[in-house]
C-alpha cells in the first residue's frame, strides 16, 4: 500500500502489476479510483465561465459528451488535467487528487462575484470505479439496466449496474475500451465486489488493479499523468498538447501559449526505448558524447510492448524518431533510441 | 507468509547462500521478491569477479524500484544465471531454485558461520 493524496492505494494487487496489466488487454481490470475529485459547476453564468477557465473547446459539446482539457494559469502551464463532462444542466468535471485543493481555490478565485456560477465540490459523495479492457463493455452490458454497448466513445449517460444508479462515461486512462462510473460512495464495496463475481459467473476474467499497472498502461497508451508529462512547469506545447487547446476562443493562458509559439519551445516530450536497465524519473539524458540533453519524466517495463520506455523532455534538436541517445542508469549510459509515441494505440484510434 | 529454505544462511539485507559442494549459490529471499513486487531487470557481475562481503554484486530492478543486491561472503564469481536476462521474473517464481543469481568460491570459508540461520532470518524479516 502507499499513501496517495490522502489515500492508502495498493501499489498492486496478489496477481501482481504485469499481470494485472496484461489482464487490463486481453479482458477486463477494475480500478477503484475514489481517489479523482468531482466538481461540479451550475448556473446561468457556468457555459461562459468553465469556456474561459479551460483550453479545450466546450461549448459545441452536447449534453451527455466527455472531453479532454487542461486547466493552465496565467503562464501558460498546467496546473492540473480534467474530464469534462457535459451533463443536462451542469458541467461534471473530473480532477486529479493530488491537485484537488489547489483546483477548487484556482476556480474559486477566478469564479465571477455574481451568484452565476456555482461550483461544488462532490468528492467525497462520489465514488469512482473504472471498468477497462476489451470484455468490460460486454460485461456491463449484462448487469446494466441499459446497454452499455450504445454509448458512442466520449459520451456518458445514466445507467443502473446491479442496483446501482451511475453516471456512466465510456472514458478511461488505459487505451483499452471501457467505462469510468460514478455512483455514491456507500454503494462501492457492493459493486466492487459484484463486478469481481459476476465476471467469474460469466467467465469473463476480471481483476482488480493496482497504481503500478494503471501507471504502466496509461503509460504505453501516451495517456499524461499531471507531475510527469504535465505539471506548472510544462506547457502544453512542449509536451504535445496543443491539441487540447481551442486558440479560437479566450481562455487563462492562452496569451502564454501564444508568446510561447511565437518564440518556439527549447524542450519537447519525447519517448525513448532504452536497453540495459530501466530509465526512471529524473534520470539524465545524453547524446552520443555525452551531453546531458534532457531527462527523464517517467520511465518503466512496458509490459505489452516488452520494452523498457521513457518519457523524456529533450532540446529540440536530439528529439527525431530514430535519433540515438543514452539514459544515464546508475552513472552508466544505457542506449537509448527515440521512438514514435504512443507505444500501444489506444483502442479508440483503433 | 513468505517462504524460506531451511538449507540456506541469509543476510539481514536479504539474500541467501547455499553450500552446493565447494561453491557458493546465492540469490534473494522470498521475502525480498515478495516486497520488491514484480521484478523487470538484473544486472550480475562478470564471471571471474572478486567481491567481498557486504559489497554490491548486482541490481535487482522491480516495477517499483532499483535495489542492489549484495555478497553474503567474499568471493570469485564462478558463474551468474543468464536465464534471467530474458526471465527475470523467475526470482520472483522461484527465487530459491530457478530464480539463483550467481555461484562463487568463497575466499573466506569462515564468513558462513557469521551469516543468518533460517529462524534468525525468519524472525528478523518477520519484524518487517
Amino acid at each position: 500500500m502507499a499513501p496517495f493524496a490522502g489515500f492508502d492505494m495498493p501499489i498492486s494487487y496478489p496477481l501482481g502489476s504485469v499481470e494485472e496489466h496484461l489482464v487490463t488487454r486481453r479482458s477486463v481490470g477494475l480500478f477503484d479510483i475514489d481517489h479523482m475529485g468531482q466538481v461540479e459547476v451550475t448556473g446561468p453564468g457556468a457555459d461562459a465561465w468553465v469556456s474561459s477557465l479551460v483550453s479545450a473547446r466546450i461549448l459545441d459539446m452536447k449534453d451527455g459528451d466527455a472531453r479532454y482539457s487542461l486547466l493552465l494559469n496565467d503562464r501558460g502551464t498546467v496546473i492540473d488535467d480534467l474530464f469534462i463532462y457535459r451533463l443536462p444542466g451542469a458541467w461534471w468535471i473530473v480532477v486529479n487528487a493530488s491537485n484537488r485543493l489547489e483546483d477548487l481555490a484556482w476556480m474559486r478565485a477566478h469564479a465571477p462575484a455574481s451568484a452565476d456560477v456555482r461550483i461544488v465540490d462532490l468528492s467525497a459523495e462520489t465514488y469512482m470505479i473504472a471498468v477497462q479492457g476489451p470484455r468490460a463493455i460486454e460485461l456491463l452490458d449484462l448487469l446494466s439496466d441499459r446497454k452499455i454497448s450504445d454509448f458512442p466513445r466520449f459520451t456518458s449517460g445514466k445507467a443502473t449496474i446491479m442496483g446501482v444508479p451511475c453516471l456512466v462515461g465510456r472514458t478511461g486512462y488505459t487505451g483499452e475500451d471501457g467505462v469510468e462510473l460514478f455512483f455514491p460512495a456507500e454503494s462501492a464495496e457492493a459493486l466492487w465486489t459484484g463486478l469481481i463475481a459476476e465476471g467469474a459467473k460469466h467467465d469473463i476474467e476480471t481483476q482488480a488493479i493496482g497504481l503500478a499497472a494503471r501507471d504502466s498502461l496509461r503509460f504505453e497508451a501516451g495517456m499524461p499523468l499531471h507531475g510527469h508529462e504535465l505539471s506548472q512547469d510544462i506547457s502544453p506545447l512542449e509536451s504535445g498538447f496543443k491539441w487540447a487547446c481551442d486558440m479560437e476562443k479566450d481562455f487563462i493562458g492562452k496569451a502564454a501559449i501564444e508568446k510561447l509559439a511565437a518564440e518556439g519551445v527549447s524542450r519537447k516530450l519525447v519517448g525513448l526505448a532504452v536497453t540495459g536497465g530501466v530509465p526512471r524519473e529524473g534520470f539524465e539524458v545524453q547524446d552520443a558524447s555525452g551531453r546531458k540533453v534532457g531527462m527523464v519524466v517517467a520511465g518503466m517495463f512496458c509490459p505489452t510492448a516488452k520494452v523498457f520506455a521513457a518519457n523524456a523532455f529533450v532540446e529540440p534538436g536530439v528529439g527525431k524518431i530514430g535519433t540515438a541517445l543514452a539514459v544515464a542508469i546508475r552513472g552508466k549510459p544505457a542506449p537509448a533510441t527515440v521512438v514514435k509515441r504512443p507505444l500501444y494505440i489506444p483502442a479508440y484510434r483503433r | 507468509m513468505s517462504s524460506i529454505d531451511k538449507n540456506a544462511r541469509y543476510r539481514s539485507s536479504h539474500e541467501w547462500a547455499r553450500k552446493d559442494g565447494a561453491r557458493i549459490v546465492a540469490g534473494i529471499s522470498d521475502h525480498a521478491q515478495d516486497a520488491l513486487g514484480d521484478i523487470v531487470f538484473i544486472e550480475l557481475p562478470a564471471v571471474g569477479k572478486t567481491l567481498k562481503q557486504g559489497e554490491a554484486f548486482g541490481v535487482v530492478e522491480s516495477v517499483k524500484a532499483a535495489s542492489d543486491v549484495y555478497m553474503p561472503m567474499s568471493g570469485k564469481i564462478l558463474s551468474v544465471n543468464g536465464t534471467l536476462t530474458g526471465d527475470p521474473a523467475l526470482v520472483n517464481k522461484e527465487p530459491y531454485t530457478g530464480g539463483w543469481l550467481i555461484a562463487f568460491e568463497p575466499t573466506n570459508p569462515a564468513e558462513w558461520d557469521g551469516l543468518l540461520t533460517p529462524v534468525a532470518y525468519e524472525a528478523e524479516a518477520g519484524k518487517e
